[in-house]
């Protein structure tokens, strides 16, 4: 399978002040949603679902979408939502759901059945993420308990996978979930299932858990592909150790990319809405980063502390433009140094998939679609066969119905168009 | 104080202090949430007429086997393994903080079985109109700020949680939170609520209800809805003390049992 790329939305609030920082103490979890206009909002969600089935038209391989909840960062408490829209209205891209958080729903069964709905709505198009959650979503927001948050994901994931598989009903009896009869209804149209990615964030555990089950492991960091690199390493250490082959499609990497005819234009474009992202979007209270026993000690002993003592908890720098070219955080330039960088993202961190944020902060729709455009259309096509020994690997991708249906496109006039029958032998 | 640990017939390794006349009345302390503090003056005020164990829940300290325990009918049925395991019969049964909350859940399961119950600064109910500030997004800092009434104290017992501390003892204190709040979490996060409340009628003993009057994590109207909710209990309320009473008033609190 050549390289793929997923135009991704993560919805964010684009009209926070600009005392954000020193105003509110975080864009998560406890920011008063007087700050949020359902007016907007209304216009807001178009602007965003058109940009999505765009990035189809021009060819993105998948266009994606994920689950936060209670903040300005990222409006898609249900992204099964906007996915659908989008099954309705694309006929070829991956629709990238990435992903439900497992273990807040109860039951789970409610995932296998939304996403069955996804599945064969979009004629198999599904890609599948299981993320355990930030702890602001996960623990903070949704109530669950942080040292029970993992072995409830477990849980959650076994009686999905289950769901899917079987075809009687069965019962199950778990710690977190008792049902007598589990009996999905619909059921995905991809078999065994739709290809299933877990966004992970360095842990070993995950790692194990994605290579015992083949699924994708998914980085989705906004800090870059340089500070990516150990984490990654890591990763393809694991791989090598387990056995498995070492396909690229094995790993995706979430990139802010923006592309503009020449550097100078790139800033002059850009530069305010991505500066918006990372210092109002990202702007957390390191109290909801994590509650005690939502992590490992063994990881906690490997972090950084510094954000925990008491002058600097509210004193985190502004990052500035030239911070976030050289970090590698933000990919920006001409088509070709973006093209550059992008070769070297994938190389040293041997991934297959790219999830392109192309759309950052408070970036307006003519300057989105100007930058999805010169991406489709000037880099892509270059980066697609950096893997030629990989490129019949499909084991990660979906495999869609050959002719998939869509809506039926509304009438200019509001009459209702001659709808195509269904077959019922 | 003399430690040792014992082994719960369920399998957990639990350490013990123990102090006093092995002829006195027993009685168990149930600790509260960050621990036992290293400071033993309570204890020892105590066993002056009691003999006294506190056992360390597991998360906490060298006591072990914590992921055995799930929920609140673990952690109450563990107490009482604990006082089998010493094998102690009636004794006084006293939790502070997190352990008044296990205590007074002990006591609601075996209302016979104990000689005397008092409940310090616990927690286990909840009222709308005085939410309880969430603990679990606290920085280290913070709890010093807000579990004690007096700053000087926090400074020398919570070693790591202020500003001033070294960056190995902030490392550590965050860690050692990590594990005995992680554990904690099972019975008070998100809402450190369980529904003690309707179980409280079976309660037989005599209780004592104890507060710092500047406890600004669970505040001190929370001892009123207790008295109410026990049928033999009495409220005292102390002065110049926060959430950490048996570490900043330990001499008062003694002499009220």
């Amino acid at each position: 399978m050549p390289m793929r790329f997923t135009w991704f939305n993560l919805m964010p609030w684009p009209y926070l002040p600009e005392d954000f920082r020193q105003t509110y103490r975080s864009v998560w979890v406890d920011l008063p949603n007087r700050l949020y206009d359902p007016v907007k909002g209304h216009a807001l969600y178009h602007e965003y679902m058109d940009q999505l089935e765009y990035a189809d038209e021009l060819g993105f391989d998948g266009i994606g979408v994920n689950e936060h909840h209670q903040n300005g960062y990222g409006l898609m408490p249900s992204p099964n939502i906007i996915a659908a829209t989008l099954a309705r209205r694309t006929a070829r891209a991956a629709i990238c759901v990435i992903g439900n958080s497992i273990a807040l729903y109860n039951p789970p069964i409610r995932v296998a059945e939304e996403f069955a709905m996804l599945d064969v709505i979009s004629g198999g198009r599904l890609v599948a993420g299981f993320p355990v959650g930030t702890p602001m979503d996960t623990n903070f927001c949704y109530g669950q308990i942080p040292a029970l948050t993992r072995d409830k994901y477990a849980e959650a994931h076994e009686l999905i996978m289950r769901a899917w598989a079987e075809e009687e009903p069965f019962a199950f009896d778990g710690k977190y979930n008792q049902l007598r009869w589990v009996n999905c209804w619909p059921k995905p149209i991809q078999k065994p299932h739709p290809p299933i990615y877990i966004p992970g964030g360095g842990s070993v555990e995950t790692y194990d858990f994605c290579l015992e089950h083949d699924y994708n492991y998914s980085y989705l960091s906004f800090y870059g592909y340089l500070a990516a690199q150990a984490l990654m390493d890591a990763y393809w250490e694991r791989v090598a150790q387990s056995g498995k082959d070492e396909s690229p499609h094995r790993a995706a990497f979430a990139q802010v990319i923006a592309v503009a005819d020449t550097d100078a234009d790139a800033e002059r474009l850009y530069k305010e809405h991505i500066l918006y992202f990372y210092n109002r979007c990202l702007h957390v209270a390191a109290a909801f980063l994590d509650p005690p026993g939502y992590r490992t000690i063994n990881t906690i002993k490997a972090s950084s502390l510094q954000r925990l003592r008491r002058q600097s908890a509210s004193e985190v720098p502004e990052a500035t433009w030239q911070q976030l070219l050289d970090g590698g955080m933000v990919i920006a330039g001409s088509p070709e140094t973006v093209r550059q960088r992008m070769e070297e993202l994938i190389k040293t961190l041997h991934v297959g998939h790219v999830f392109c944020l192309l759309h950052t902060g408070n970036q307006p729709d003519d300057k989105t679609r100007h930058n999805t455009r010169l991406f489709a259309t000037e880099v892509i096509p270059k980066l697609r066969h950096l893997w030629p020994e990989w490129d019949n690997d499909d084991r990660w991708w979906i495999h869609p119905l050959e002719s998939p249906r869509t809506g039926s496109p509304p009438h200019p006039n509001g009459q209702v168009a001659e709808p195509t029958p269904v077959e019922r032998a | 104080m003399n430690a040792r640990t014992l082994q719960t017939r369920r399998g957990m390794h639990v350490r013990v202090m123990e102090a006093g006349r092995n002829e006195a009345q027993p009685l168990v302390f149930l600790h509260g949430v960050l621990g036992l503090l290293n400071d033993d003056t309570f204890l020892n005020a105590l066993a002056e007429r009691y003999h006294v164990f506190a056992p360390e829940l597991p998360g906490y300290g060298e006591s072990s086997g914590e992921e055995l325990l799930e929920d609140m009918l673990d952690f109450t049925l563990h107490g009482w393994d604990v006082v089998d395991a010493l094998g102690l019969r009636q004794p006084v049964l006293v939790g502070h903080s997190l352990g008044g909350m296990i205590a007074a859940e002990m006591a609601c399961i075996a209302p016979a079985a104990i000689e005397k119950l008092v409940l310090v600064d616990p927690f286990g109910l909840w009222l709308d109109e005085h939410p309880i500030p969430d603990l679990f997004s606290f920085l280290p800092f913070e709890f010093g700020d807000v579990l004690f009434h007096n700053r000087l104290r926090a400074a020398e017992l919570l070693v790591g949680a202020t500003d001033v501390a070294e960056p190995d003892a902030l490392r550590q204190f965050f860690i050692d939170n990590a594990r005995r709040l992680g554990t904690a979490g099972k019975i008070l996060f998100p809402i450190p609520n369980r529904r003690v409340s309707k179980r409280l009628y079976r309660l037989t003993a005599e209780t004592l209800i104890v507060w710092g009057e500047d406890d600004k994590l669970i505040p001190s109207v929370y001892a009123a809805h207790w008295a109410k909710l026990i049928a033999r209990a009495r409220v005292e309320c102390v002065k110049a003390a926060g959430h950490m009473l048996p570490y900043e008033q330990p001499q008062v609190l003694a002499a009220l049992m």
